[in-house]
This record gives structure tokens, C-alpha cells and sequence, in this order.
């Protein structure tokens, strides 16, 4: 299979893999972007004293988490022009995608809550601090140390989620393999040159997971 | 307009129930397979022999680096170019128990090696062979480990079915994808597939946690 292999056409499909392995970036981080800050409002609402917020975020973050987002993708895809709602395929891309993570966020910040001893939280209350300065001082640097591996974790499977996305016709990574495969019939040489971008990718979130979990873990959090 | 379609979506409703079977079937012998590749290289992983481990480690970076839907188009785009035909259905099995084994890989490796090396050395010190260490001795402790994330990695096999639609296997996600050419309800079409979804994922999600705090219970009690 190897002597078959046609370097010549990777290299000229280069610059439209440079170009999708961008795109690529730009709507992982967009959705990673929103998608923890989806996450912190969901846990926020979940964690609430007010039954229905906290009913609210269990309903979204279950129904997430039970569902694939290759059909939450399509319902938004398919859903949102019968109701009135146009959008470019990109934008919808991105709103599943990040509402998907947003979900996972939710639950790793809340078990990173969670894991800090109540009385750290009284003692915060005791001491005279408002429910921000607790959050800011207290909660959040503890909570932030304890989760940032799991966030990771989340944000490389992101990344990988965002192939999907090529199935309602955006143009990223794995659409690259798509075209090279209908243009010149060629699938090894497309989806190998796809799948070596993707581990680029994972590479370099793995590395920065080990690196973060050796300095940004707060021990005392322990 | 509405109703017209509702009532047609309920008149399509066998279809769905194919694809529910469709779903099952494929998520059922890629559990099946999965898990017996997954415990068998999970083993070897966990063992003594350098260049199995150092395969093994490759294979599962290999496979979580690159996205599942990648994998799914290599498996059946690639495979046939080396004299190997493949037909949506088996391509479909072979790429998620592929995916599921390299993950159980892991469960299974890290619940062996988190037994205590004491409870080996007694095993050996007893006489019994490295087959009856791991039959009787390391097996059934590592198993209240493993479970739980056992569980949760079926959830995922289930969820990550929903991609093998895009070869062309008519799982419930394809069939909703099929529905919608034909009943223009995006939201409610996808809906429905995603109760269906749901309906599978909920009660294992449940099972999984159940299953979480009952075993860390038995082990806080040795």
C-alpha cells in the first residue's frame, strides 16, 4: 500500500489542508470559548438554592449528555430554518457544539466545586467575605486546579467532535479528506493526511495536560 | 401543517423502530467484541512484556488522537484499496469495537495496576500460578474499578453509533436523517430521535453513577 502512496498529491492539497487545519482551530476555539462559559452558567444554575433553575440546567445537561451530538447537530441543522431561524452552516456548527460541551463543562466545574470542603466556605462567610470575594479568592482558584486536567480532557474531545461538523457540509479538517477523496479518488491519501492533523492536535493538548497537571494543581486544594 | 406531519412522522414510526433495532445491533456486537479485545490488551498493557505495552500505548494514542468519524472513513474507504471489501455494516462494527477496546484498554489497565503489588507477592508466595494470580486475585478486585467507567464507555459506544450513519448503516440517526428529506419538521423529526436516544442512555447514565457510589462504599469498607 505504501509504494502506492502519492505524496505528490498531499503536497499540492497542502495549502487547502493549512487552510481547513485553521478553520479547524477557529471553530474549536469558539466553541471551547462558549462552551465553558455555557458551562459555568449551567453549573451556577444547577448548584442554585431556586428549584427551577436548578430543574432547568438538570433537564438541558442530562438530555445532553444522553443524546449524540451528531443528532443535536441535525436538530439544530434540519430544526432551526422550520422555525424561521437562518444561519449560516458554521454558526450552527458552533452553537452544537458548543452547547455539547457546555454540558460536560457544567459537570466537571460542579465536581470541582464540590470536591472543596464546606468549611473553607464558612470559614470564608466567618471571615467576612462577599459571595464574590469567596468565589474569586476561595472557591474558584481551588476548583479551577482540581479541574483543569478533566477540561482538557474535554477540550481534545471537542476537537475531535468538531469532524462532525464536516457531515452538514462545513469545510474543515476532515472535509479536506472528503474533497481529496471525490476529487481524486484517493481516500488513504486524504483521510491519513486528515487523521495526521487531528494527532497534531491531540499531541500538543496531551503535552499541555501533563505540563498543567504538574504546576497548575494547587496541592493545598487536597 | 403541523399535525399533517405529525401524524406522517407516526406513520413512520416502524421505520424508526428498524433503526432502533439497526442501532442495537451494531452498539451490541461492538460491546461484545470491545469489551473482549479491550480486557485481553488492557491485561497485556498492565503486564510485564515491554514491546506489548509499547504497541499497545501507540494503538490507544492512535486511536483517541484521531476522530471517530476519521477512523469510520478509513475503515471503510482505505480497507478496500488493500483488497479487503467491506460492507457498511461489518466496516461500521469493526470501527467501533476498534474504538471501544482501545478505551476499555485503558479502564481495564489502570483498575489492575491500582491493586496493591502486596496482594501479588502473597499470590506468588502462595504458589499459584501468573494465570491463577490474575483468575483469582487481581481480576476480582480490579473489577470494582473497572465497572463503573465500564459502564459509562457504553453510554459513549452508543452515542458514538450515531457516526456510523454516515456510511450509509441505517441506524436511528440515518433514519432520521432519511425522515426529514420527506417530512420537513426538522425539530420534531430529530426530536424523536432523540428520545429514542434517550431513551437507551438515560437508565445506563443512572446505572453507571448507581454503580460508582456503590462500589466506592465496598472499598471504603476493606
Amino acid at each position: 500500500m505504501l509504494e502506492a502512496f502519492n505524496f505528490r498529491v498531499i503536497l499540492e492539497y497542502l495549502p487547502l489542508y493549512m487552510q481547513c487545519f485553521v478553520a479547524t482551530l477557529w471553530l474549536s476555539a469558539l466553541s471551547l470559548l462558549g462552551a465553558i462559559i455555557v458551562g459555568i452558567i449551567a453549573c451556577a444554575m444547577r448548584l442554585s438554592q431556586s428549584r427551577t433553575m436548578s430543574g432547568i440546567a438538570g433537564i438541558y445537561i442530562e438530555s445532553i449528555r444522553s443524546t449524540p451530538l451528531l443528532v443535536q447537530l441535525y436538530f439544530f441543522y434540519f430544526g432551526l430554518p422550520t422555525i424561521g431561524i437562518m444561519l449560516p452552516e458554521w454558526v450552527t456548527g458552533v452553537i452544537a457544539l458548543t452547547l455539547n460541551s457546555g454540558a460536560y463543562y457544567a459537570e466537571i466545574i460542579r465536581s470541582g466545586i464540590q470536591a472543596i470542603h464546606f468549611g473553607q466556605i464558612e470559614a470564608g462567610i466567618a471571615s467576612g467575605l462577599s459571595y464574590f470575594q469567596r468565589m474569586r479568592y476561595i472557591i474558584l482558584p481551588q476548583a479551577l486546579g482540581m479541574t483543569i486536567r478533566p477540561m482538557l480532557g474535554q477540550a481534545i474531545v471537542l476537537v475531535k467532535d468538531s469532524s462532525l461538523l464536516s457531515l452538514i457540509s462545513i469545510v474543515e479538517l476532515t472535509r479536506a479528506g472528503q474533497l481529496l477523496t471525490s476529487e481524486r479518488f484517493m481516500p488513504a491519501e486524504g483521510f491519513l493526511t486528515t487523521a495526521a492533523f487531528y494527532l497534531v492536535l491531540y499531541y500538543m493538548l496531551k503535552t499541555f495536560s501533563n505540563w498543567s497537571e504538574k504546576r497548575l494543581i494547587f496541592r493545598e486544594a487536597h | 401543517m403541523l399535525g399533517f406531519y405529525f401524524s406522517e412522522l407516526m406513520r413512520s414510526l416502524p421505520f424508526f423502530l428498524k433503526g432502533v433495532w439497526m442501532t442495537v445491533a451494531v452498539a451490541g456486537l461492538s460491546l461484545i467484541f470491545g469489551t473482549i479485545i479491550g480486557f485481553i490488551t488492557g491485561i497485556a498493557r498492565a503486564g510485564r512484556n515491554k514491546p506489548a505495552r509499547l504497541i499497545i500505548g501507540v494503538w490507544v494514542d492512535l486511536i483517541r488522537g484521531t476522530p471517530f468519524l476519521v477512523q469510520v472513513f478509513i475503515i471503510f474507504f482505505i480497507l478496500p484499496g488493500i483488497g479487503i471489501e467491506l460492507e457498511a455494516f461489518p466496516a461500521a462494527v469493526i470501527a467501533l469495537s476498534n474504538l471501544t477496546a482501545s478505551f476499555i484498554c485503558e479502564i481495564v489497565a489502570s483498575g489492575i495496576l491500582a491493586v496493591p503489588t502486596g496482594q501479588r507477592e502473597a499470590a506468588t508466595a502462595s504458589g499459584l500460578s501468573r494465570y491463577q494470580q490474575l483468575r483469582f486475585i487481581v481480576l476480582p478486585q480490579a473489577m470494582r474499578t473497572i465497572i463503573p467507567p465500564l459502564v459509562g464507555q457504553y453510554v459513549l459506544l452508543i452515542k458514538d453509533s450515531s457516526v456510523v450513519s454516515a456510511i450509509g448503516v441505517v441506524d436511528i440517526t440515518r433514519v432520521g436523517w432519511l425522515t426529514v428529506q420527506r417530512i420537513l419538521e426538522g425539530m420534531m423529526v430529530f426530536g424523536l430521535v432523540e428520545i429514542l436516544y434517550f431513551a437507551i442512555c438515560y437508565p445506563l447514565i443512572n446505572l453507571s453513577g448507581f454503580l460508582e457510589r456503590r462500589m466506592t462504599v465496598v472499598t471504603t469498607k476493606l
